[in-house]
């Protein structure tokens, strides 16, 4: 009874706040409305009983993620409003639904051809989190550690791509070259 | 209509993935195409674990941890390259990025 209320209200919430993200001609009222609808997609895991892939969801997504794009709309002037392509809009949403009908099919169809066994069961009697360290850093550690590698590229990427004078090295110049990349001017 | 199933979610889980699909198709600013992205990535999250409850199995929450630490990397990546093109044309509409169209 009240996981079915949990369920219906959270839907509406989280649809609406990602059809205020699609089609708002604002960009901070599509970055706000994002945030709200992660977090509501947590309800979803809550509810799930998956409670560390909820808490997980709350910091990576409107902990760290949003703060990126906050991050990203203060440098690239996204105040004006938008301009939007426009194409035919029934040719779009049925390209879309049909799209996304396929990828449910996808999830389905091995689920109805076959009797699924759990390959890795959750262990009763312990919590959600310990059942998630139980499977990750068994079956699953060369993929995390894959993730952490990944994860390591990325922060380097960012900070070259974004960071300045990264092709200087102040430990290998003397002085006066350090000196005299100061007072030259910063070009961008 | 009041036990929620497996196939609640799964409905639930196309809903998103479409709206998030519209968003791709209609977007021109890069920032905003990101966003949609984002919904494409948590509509598959649901997706994965509402299978992982339902059959008792953990794999779907783990699939679920790896598309967020990938999306977490994406964004990142994506951003440094677009603070690069902004740099160097002044705008990230999809049509300034549009030069090597024959």
């Amino acid at each position: 009874m009240f996981e079915a209320i949990a369920f219906y209200l959270f839907a509406f919430l989280t649809i609406t706040m990602f059809m205020i993200t699609v089609m708002t001609s604002h960009a901070l009222y599509a970055l706000t409305a994002l945030a709200a609808g992660m977090i509501f997609i947590s309800a979803f895991f809550f509810i799930l009983g998956a409670d560390f892939l909820g808490a997980i969801q709350i910091i990576v997504y409107t902990g760290a993620v949003m703060a990126l794009y906050a991050f990203g709309m203060m440098f690239f002037d996204t105040t004006r409003e938008l301009k939007e392509k426009q194409g035919n809009k029934y040719i779009i949403a049925g390209l879309s639904i049909l799209a996304a009908v396929l990828v449910v099919v996808i999830f389905a169809v091995p689920m109805v051809s076959e009797n699924i066994v759990a390959l890795y069961p959750a262990i009763d009697g312990v919590g959600n989190t310990q059942n998630v360290g139980l499977v990750l850093f068994t079956k699953y550690l060369i993929p995390f550690e894959l993730a952490a590698v990944m994860l390591l590229v990325a922060m380097i990427s960012g900070i070259v791509l974004a960071g300045k004078k990264m092709d200087l090295s102040i430990t290998l110049m003397n002085d006066a070259e350090i000196e005299e990349e100061n007072n030259k001017k910063v070009l961008s | 209509m009041m036990e929620i199933g497996l196939n609640h979610y799964l409905v639930l889980s196309t809903i998103l993935f479409a709206i998030g699909l519209v968003g791709v198709m209609r977007r021109k600013n890069l920032l905003l195409l990101f966003f949609a992205t984002e919904i494409l990535l948590n509509a598959v999250n649901v997706a994965f674990a509402a299978i992982s409850h339902y059959y008792g199995d953990l794999t779907g929450q783990m699939f679920a941890f790896f598309v967020i630490a990938i999306a977490a990397s994406e964004v990142a990546v994506g951003l440094g390259l677009l603070i690069v093109w902004y740099k160097r044309h002044g705008s990230i509409d999809l049509d300034a990025l549009a030069t090597m169209k024959g």
